[in-house]
Parts: structure tokens; C-alpha cells; sequence
């Protein structure tokens, strides 16, 4: 089953170079419904109760360095893959529908399957290279005035990051015998290495990682990539590929590196208070609205990096049940931010498509001409900022409940970034729909009946996590004690 | 069976001679398309045993000098046949619109191939060298006539450097002969040649090769020689004749002197790291597309030698590996920079970004983007599969080597980009008042140029996502050799 979540979207690419041009993202959608079906028979077969991988597919597959085709799904992965199927259909209603665009896209969305599921770093590594082309060529192709450096950056950056990653395993290969991320896991407690190499191979995966997350401060990428992409392939970037470099923290740094995390704990847990604090102050400088956004994801995944960061190596003792709260905080936030990020990017580009502009002060008295338009994107910035009964208010939550406990200094800081992103959302609500009108303005019209279509049951998707989160807790609960087990 | 490629090859260069124009380029495609049949039957054939150098004809030749025709075949010998196989037909379908002497220069072009297949096939140290140095003249004639820039100085180094090499190789030969008394390929590997023998006797023969395979600071002809050649000419420079250099380093000089060999492998890691890093970095800084092809070939050499200097099974097999896919990686690469070359009249890249290159050939960019993804080592092409198992087994005895190799990855990344973002996506290319000719005529692409390329794309494609094709033949052959099951 989970091959074939793989396999579709590549059908779809080929589908799309053999259709007619006009009609390519209906037919790309036409594949994502297929997707969808399989990522909800997934969930709906998962056995929440027992833990492990679960739908294991394996075969033989290049048996001399050891790697073999090894898919599964537990509760983490389970969640990305839903995540990845909702959102892209998402991104291709805001994309151009254009057949290079769209196939691009597909082949994007069936290496982040692949990377969510594969169980064995080869086949890992296959799918994380696997989007980097088509991301690239999305933003080289398809971006906005600055795209050349934009797609430069971005692929200079993730590449390095992917080459000191695959030589540190390359290094765990040769002392371990093994690719397989359970063995491994295994392994971690005892230490992968020893002597230096282990600091050599930690921070190989680490910057591999920290530069697709981003983590300050390898984010310099992010805001010129965000930025410049065309508003489908920004929600895409920040709504799953991102979480690429989250998943991996969780999948391979905690594990594989556990005592090496805790010895570098301080500064990891100094890095990602940095990229909440100074992303969400840089988000308040900002004038131009996708670059606020851009920032306040830096800020997100900060969140989720601080959780985790504060589980992995605390300052103080930790019971298991604030450990397994801020596992979950971090957990439930991947998923959050993928909704509501992309949603963000939705509305910014609605807004850029009405006015041909994205200025913060290029819009004003929008809520005159526009009360729909006003009101639905609010919520989503509500739910970014964290307002209780939206989707947003958990995951942050359970986080900052969590690390408080475990390290309280760096959380106290943390809590800034809290603040400054409320104020930089109250900032930009106020600049766009309050005031006067303002020239130019005049003509906005409110939603569409087919924006409407979109953007509502997404929106509806974040009250629903906002008040009755169980259901996605089911998905994960056994998981984030295994992780927890783990840790502890 | 195998042995008629040889045959057929040369029986077919000869009746070219003797037909009309007209038919030459069909006689041509029809031989190599024999050709690649017969290679591809041997390859599947189970009645070869990979880890044996099996008898295929043994005939006396010059009985009193113990010279034999003795073809012979195992995993390697046939993985190397099939890439010429490969190459030939995408040669020749690359060449199709050859106008200047026609007959000639399939005639050249098939006396290439067959030496090349006669060198991969032979046992018999004698008839080996026979082979090598019968594939020198038609490469100089190739370039002489049907070449482009600087084409007689580019032929002349080139067999120049290549009798130099020659010289060395038949001193090595004889040494060999004179010691052993034998000129067979299976007693020599069993002959215990005198250590103070080997100590030098192996770097004369090894050297002697790797001036064919573009070993740094040899390697200068490589480049020159490339540009000067005619495209279906430099196909088959990148895609056969360096790697019969490589070939006869690891058959002959590996495999005859092994303690010889172990002596030096340090040595050889430190010209294969330096050529890696070196050539990337060179090609940097090159304006013409067709040079940084060219130095990108040498770099990929570098992958093939320190595979060797690993001196275990793994490096060996992965370099083996690495010989096929770049044969057809390079052969894609420059058979694209001919498509390109003859329609835009230029490989000048600043003058390339100024053409609208991705809207006139919109399947010349798709490949050539598929084929730099498979030159930078993006997982799911046959280069990474080779380049990944060459870095496991070069770790365990050079991991300082391996080390600086990944920046050398990282330098084929950023060269392989630039010429992508100069020559297919320039944003100069969408402002008309920096084109030098508004209405640029490209006649697109001709059919059997398109075959050649989807030939050579499905074949890296395959090999790297399922590699145990090959390396089930190669990794028996590679264990037979005794210098990898000695000690060192």
C-alpha cells in the first residue's frame, strides 16, 4: 500500500507529459484524490494500540553496502503522511496550472512520501535528494524577481547539508554494519562511535538537518526561497518539506545521537531559542507580507526544535508525563504548522493576485471590501499566533508545559517569541483590514466561490484539531512514549 | 558469443567502406544495434560464471613467442562490453546528420568500438596491447577531421599523451613477459612475481593506463581533447576510451602486481583526491559548456581510481560500477552539448544565457537536466550508487580521502548548477533587449536524437535504482582477483 502512495504521484507526472497542457491540474488533483484514499485507508488501519512500524514492505535491494527497500509507518510518519496528502492538494488549487509546475510538484510529493515511510538510510537519502531538483526548478523557473539566487541558495545550502549527512553515515555504516534505522536506534544508547569521529558524525547529520528544518542560524535560505516562490510551491515548502528536516530530527538525531545531544545540550536548546526569538522579531521588521510569513515559519519549527531539544537533553529532571507532553506538543505542532502555514501563504497570495502588491501598507479598510476575505484569514492568523480553541494553541502549549519543566531558563526566553509574533500579527491584521481605504483598494473583491471551496474546509480542519485534538493524538500516543522510552 | 562483437564490429566497418553514403549511417546504427544485442544476451546469460575469466576462444598465434588469441569474459569484461554497446548506439544515433565524408567516419567510429570491445575481451597480454593501441588512430582522425575548436592541437596531444602512455604500458608488458614467460591473462594473476620487482614495475604500468583514464596531473589531454572532438567522438572519449585505461590498470597492472599495487594505493588515493577536488574546481571557471563537461569527466575518473586505491572489494566494485555509469552519464552530457553546440552555433555560456535554449528544446533542457542530476550524485541514478559505494569502501582505508572527496562533491554540484542556471534557465534569456538575435532558429530536436537520449537516461535511471543488476556480476569478479584477497 505504501508503494503505491509512492508510485502514484510519479504515475501523475507521466499522465501529465502525456496530457494535453490545458487541463493538468485537474489531472494532478485527479492523482491526489488517489493518495488521499490511501493515506485515509492507512489511518483507518492503523492499529494505534500497538506499537512499531506498521504495513512493513521490504525487499532485497542493493544487499553490498546493505541497503534494502524497507517502508513503514508508525505514528510520526502515519501523521506526515496525512499531513503531505492534505496539503498538496491544497498547494496545487493556489498553484499556476501549468503542466512543468504541477508535475514537478507530483514528483515532489512522492519523494516526501518516500522519505516519511522509508525505514533504511539508503533508500532515506534517495527520497530526501529526490525533491531537491524539482524544488530547485520550481523556484528557478516559476519565482518572483529574485529568483535565481533565491533557487541558488536554497539548493547550494541543502545540498551541503546533504552530503555531510550521508558521509556521517556513511561513517556509522562502516563501525555498525548497518543502515537500518530500528538497529541503529537500538544501538544509540550505547553510543554509535567513539572518540571523536562521533562529534565528526553528529555534526555532519546535524547541519544536514538543521539546514532543512532551518535552524538558526543555517535559515538564511528560507526567506529569500519563501519569498520568491510561486504561492503553491511556498505552502508546499513550508507545509511538508520543512518537516522533512523536524522528521528527521526525531527519526534519526534523537536516537542515533542521544548522548552527544545531551553533552551539546545547552547550545542546541541556545539555537533554537534563537530562531524563535530573532525569527519573530525579524517577522515584526518585515514590511513585505510573505517575508513576515517566511520568518514566523523559522519561528514555528523553533518551537517544535525547542520541545524537542528540551526532552532530549534537560537541564532539570523530567518526569515521563511532562517528557511524553512535550513529545506530543511537538508532535501535534509539525502537523499544525503545515495547516496553517500554508494556509498563510494561501491568503498572501490571494492577496497579491487582487492588488498585484504584497506590502504590508499597501492594503488598508480591507474589511469594507472584503469581510469574507478579512474574516477567514484571520482565523488563520489567530491559529498562528496560538489563540486557544484554534489548532495552533496545543502544540505550543504542550510544548512550552513540557520544556518548562525540563528547562526552564531557555523556555522563560522563549516565550518572548510568543509575544513578538502576537504582536507582529496584531501589526499586519490592523495595517490590512482596519483604516481607511486605501487608494488602489478600491477594487479588491472579497472571496470567490472557488477560493471559498479551498480555503473553508481547511480552516475548518483547524478549528476541529483546535478543539477536539484526540484524534490526532490517537495516531501518535504510542509513538511519543516509544520516543519518550527512548530518551529517557 | 561475446567475441562477436568484435567480429561483427569490425566485419561492419569495413562493408561502410564499400556501400553508398546513403546507407553507411543505417550499416553503422544496424552494427552497434548487433552489437549491444550480443552484449546484453551475454550479460543475461547464466552459462558465464562472473567470478571466472572463462575461455571463450583460444587460438596459437605466434606459438614460439606464447602468443595466443585468447578472448576470454567475466562480470567486469561484460558490464564493460555492454557500456560499449550502449555508447555505440547512442554514438551513432547522435551522428545521424553527419554530412562531411560519411562512410569515413562511421568507418573511424566502429574501428573504435571494436578495439574497445577487443580490449574489455582479451586474455592475452599481447593481444590486449593490440587492441589499446589499435584505438588510437581512428581517434585521431576523428578529431583531425570532423572536429571543432582547435581540433588538430586537441588530436595531437591527445595521441600524443596516449603513446606515452602506450610506452609505459608496453614496458610493463614485457617486463611482465620476460619474468613470467607467459603472456596469459590467468597464469600471470598466479604468478609470484619478486616484491622488488613489483615495487616499481607497478607504478610504470599503472601509470602508463591512468594517462588514458585521465588521472591528475596526467589527465591535461582529457579536456582539450573532448573539445576538439566531434560530439559522437567525445561521446565515446568520456564513455569508452578513458575507461579503458581504467580497465587495464585494474586487469593487468592491479591483478599482475599486486604487492606492487599495495605499496602505492596511498599514492594513488592522494592523485585520485586531488583530481577530484582539482578538476571540479577548474571546471568552476570555465566559459565554455563543452570544457566543463570535459573537466567533469576527469573528476569523475577520480571516483574510478580511488575506488582502486581502496584496495578492498567494495571500492573496486563500486569503481567498476562507476566506469559504467559515467560512460553513460559523460555520453549523455556531451551528446546534449552537440544537440545544443549545433543549433546555437556557441558553447560560450554567457552567450548560451542570452538565448531562450529551455523554450526552443524543451526536451534537450528535460534531459540535460536529468543527466546533471545524475552527474551531482542525486540518489536514484546510477552515479550515486557507484559514488556511495566507492566512499564505503575507500572509508575503512583512506577515510581522510573520503572526507575531502565530499567537498569535491560538493563542487560538481555547484559547477553542474551553474551550467544549468546559465544555459537553460537565464533570466537574460526573458528580457529581449539583451538577445543578441531576436528570432534565434532552433530546428528541434530529430528523432533519433531524442532515442539516443531517452536510451541513455533510462539506463542510468535503472542502474541506479536497482544497481544489484550490475553488481551482482561485477562484485564475484572483483573477489576472484587475488590483489583484493591478499593482505596488504
Amino acid at each position: 500500500m505504501i508503494t503505491w502512495l509512492i508510485l502514484i504521484p510519479l504515475l501523475g507526472a507521466t499522465a501529465l507529459y502525456a496530457a494535453r497542457p490545458f487541463n493538468a491540474r485537474v489531472i494532478a488533483l485527479g492523482f491526489n484524490a488517489f493518495t488521499l484514499v490511501i493515506a485515509f485507508l492507512l489511518w483507518r488501519n492503523f492499529d494505534s494500540q500497538a506499537g512499531g512500524l506498521q504495513f512493513v514492505e521490504r525487499c532485497v535491494w542493493i544487499p553490498a553496502i546493505g541497503a534494502e527497500y524497507l517502508v513503514g509507518v508508525d505514528g510520526l510518519s502515519l501523521l506526515l503522511v496525512i499531513l503531505t496528502s492534505v496539503v498538496f492538494p491544497f498547494a496545487l488549487c493556489a498553484g499556476k496550472p501549468e503542466r512543468g509546475l504541477c508535475a514537478l510538484m507530483l514528483i515532489t510529493q512522492s519523494a516526501l512520501y518516500g522519505t516519511f515511510t522509508a525505514q533504511n538510510f539508503v533508500l532515506f537519502f534517495l527520497f530526501y535528494e529526490m525533491s531537491l531538483i524539482p524544488s530547485f526548478l520550481l523556484i528557478k523557473i516559476w519565482g518572483g524577481p529574485n529568483r535565481d539566487r533565491a533557487a541558488t541558495k536554497f539548493f547550494v545550502y541543502t545540498f551541503l547539508g546533504s552530503v555531510t549527512m550521508l558521509l556521517a553515515f556513511v561513517g556509522i555504516f562502516l563501525a555498525r554494519g548497518s543502515f537500518d534505522f530500528q538497529t541503529l536506534s537500538q544501538l544509540g544508547k550505547g553510543g554509535l562511535l567513539t572518540g571523536n569521529v562521533r562529534w565528526l558524525a553528529f555534526a555532519g547529520v546535524f547541519l544536514g538537518l538543521a539546514v532543512k528544518v532551518p535552524l538558526f542560524p543555517f535559515h538564511t535560505w528560507l526567506p529569500d526561497a519563501y519569498e520568491n516562490a510561486p504561492t503553491g510551491v511556498a505552502m508546499m515548502l513550508t507545509g511538508v518539506l520543512s518537516k522533512m528536516g523536524a522528521y528527521g530530527f526525531i527519526r534519526l538525531l534523537l536516537p542515533l545521537f542521544p548522548n552527544e545531544i545531551k553533552a551539546a545540550g545547552p547550545w542546541l536548546l541556545g539555537l533554537a531559542v534563537c530562531s524563535i526569538v530573532f525569527a519573530s522579531l525579524a517577522a515584526w521588521a518585515q514590511t513585505d507580507l510573505k517575508r513576515m510569513v517566511a520568518y514566523l515559519s523559522i519561528n514555528h519549527l523553533g518551537y517544535c526544535m525547542l520541545g524537542l531539544f528540551a526532552v532530549a537533553a534537560p537541564v532539570a529532571a523530567l518526569q515521563p508525563i511532562d517528557m511524553q507532553a512535550a513529545l506530543s506538543g511537538v508532535f501535534v505542532q509539525i502537523f499544525n504548522h503545515g495547516i496553517t502555514a500554508a494556509a498563510l501563504f494561501y491568503w498572501v497570495g490571494l492577496l497579491e493576485q487582487r492588488r498585484g502588491l504584497r506590502g504590508i501598507d499597501d492594503f488598508g479598510g480591507l474589511m469594507q471590501k472584503a469581510p469574507l476575505l478579512c474574516g477567514w484569514m484571520s482565523v488563520a492568523m489567530f491559529s498562528s499566533l496560538g489563540l486557544p480553541g484554534l489548532n495552533g494553541f496545543i502544540g505550543e502549549f504542550l510544548i512550552f508545559k513540557g520544556s518548562f519543566v525540563a528547562a526552564a531558563p531557555f523556555t522563560s526566553v522563549a516565550v518572548l517569541g510568543l509575544l513578538f509574533t502576537a504582536i507582529a500579527f496584531l501589526r499586519a491584521m490592523q495595517a490590512l483590514f482596519s483604516g481607511p481605504l486605501t487608494s488602489g483598494s478600491e477594487t479588491v473583491s472579497d472571496l470567490r466561490r472557488r477560493e471559498q471551496l479551498v480555503i473553508v474546509p481547511v480552516t475548518l480542519l483547524m478549528f476541529a484539531i483546535g478543539v477536539a485534538p484526540q484524534f490526532i493524538f490517537n495516531i501518535f500516543n504510542k509513538t511519543v512514549v516509544q520516543v519518550a522510552q527512548l530518551l529517557s | 558469443m561475446i567475441a562477436w562483437t568484435i567480429y561483427l564490429t569490425f566485419g561492419g566497418a569495413i562493408l561502410l567502406l564499400l556501400l553508398p553514403a546513403r546507407a553507411a549511417r543505417w550499416m553503422a546504427l544496424a552494427t552497434s544495434l548487433a552489437g549491444c544485442g550480443i552484449s546484453l544476451a551475454a550479460f543475461f546469460d547464466r552459462g558465464i560464471d562472473p567470478a571466472q575469466l572463462t575461455t571463450i576462444v583460444r587460438v596459437p598465434w605466434v606459438p614460439t613467442l606464447g602468443m595466443y588469441y585468447h578472448l576470454a569474459a567475466d562480470g567486469i569484461s561484460i558490464t564493460m562490453a555492454l557500456v560499449t554497446a550502449l555508447t555505440a548506439i547512442s554514438a551513432v544515433l547522435f551522428s545521424w546528420n553527419v554530412e562531411e565524408r560519411r562512410n569515413e567516419f562511421f568507418f573511424w567510429l566502429l574501428l573504435v568500438i571494436g578495439g574497445s570491445y577487443g580490449v574489455f575481451l582479451s586474455a592475452d597480454l599481447f593481444l590486449f596491447f593490440v587492441f589499446y593501441e589499435l584505438v588510437i588512430v581512428p581517434k585521431y582522425f576523428l578529431i583531425a577531421i570532423w572536429g571543432s575548436t582547435n581540433k588538430e592541437y586537441g588530436a595531437m596531444k591527445l595521441t600524443l599523451y596516449s603513446f606515452f602512455g602506450g610506452v609505459l604500458v608496453f614496458l610493463g608488458i614485457i617486463t611482465a613477459y620476460v619474468t613470467a614467460g607467459s603472456l596469459d591473462f590467468n597464469e600471470l594473476s598466479r604468478f609470484a612475481f619478486d616484491p622488488a620487482l613489483q615495487k616499481w614495475a607497478f607504478p610504470v604500468l599503472f601509470v602508463g593506463f591512468a594517462v588514458l583514464a585521465g588521472m591528475w596531473p596526467l589527465h591535461t589531454w582529457a579536456p582539450t581533447g573532448h573539445v576538439a572532438a566531434p560530439t559522437a567522438g567525445s561521446m565515446l572519449l568520456a564513455g569508452i576510451v578513458m575507461k579503458l585505461g581504467a580497465y587495464g590498470g585494474l586487469r593487468v597492472a592491479m591483478n599482475i602486481f599486486p604487492e606492487g599495487f599495495h605499496l602505492w594505493s596511498k599514492w594513488l588515493a592522494v592523485f585520485a583526491v586531488i583530481g577530484i577536488v582539482y578538476a571540479a574546481a577548474v571546471a568552476l571557471r570555465q566559459r565554455d559548456l563543452k570544457f566543463v563537461i570535459g573537466y567533469s569527466s576527469v573528476s569523475h575518473m577520480g571516483f574510478v581510481l580511488l575506488g582502486f586505491a581502496a584496495g578492498n572489494v567494495l571500492g573496486a566494485s563500486g569503481a567498476v560500477l562507476q566506469m559504467f555509469s559515467h560512460g553513460i552519464i559523460g555520453a549523455l552530457l556531451f551528446a546534449l552539448v552537440g544537440v545544443i553546440y549545433q543549433r546555437a552555433h556557441s558553447r560560450d555560456l554567457d552567450v548560451l544565457a542570452t538565448m531562450p535554449i529551455r523554450r526552443a528544446l524543451p526536451f534537450v533542457s528535460f534531459a540535460f537536466v536529468i543527466a546533471a542530476a545524475a552527474s551531482m550524485g542525486i540518489p536514484g541514478f546510477s552515479g550515486f550508487a557507484a559514488e556511495i559505494t566507492i566512499l564505503i569502501g575507500a572509508w575503512s582505508t583512506f577515510p581522510v580521502a573520503v572526507w575531502i572527496t565530499g567537498t569535491g562533491m560538493v563542487l560538481v554540484a555547484a559547477f553542474t548548477l551553474r551550467i544549468l542556471r546559465r544555459t537553460f534557465f537565464s533570466d537574460e534569456a526573458t528580457n529581449p533587449s539583451r538577445l543578441g538575435d531576436p528570432n534565434p532558429t532552433f530546428s528541434p530536436i530529430t528523432f533519433p536524437e531524442k532515442a539516443g537520449a531517452v536510451l541513455l537516461m533510462a539506463t542510468t535511471l535503472i542502474v541506479g535504482i536497482y544497481p544489484k543488476l550490475l553488481l551482482d556480476r561485477i562484485m564475484p569478479a572483483v573477489e576472484a582477483m587475488r590483489v583484493f584477497s591478499m593482505s596488504s
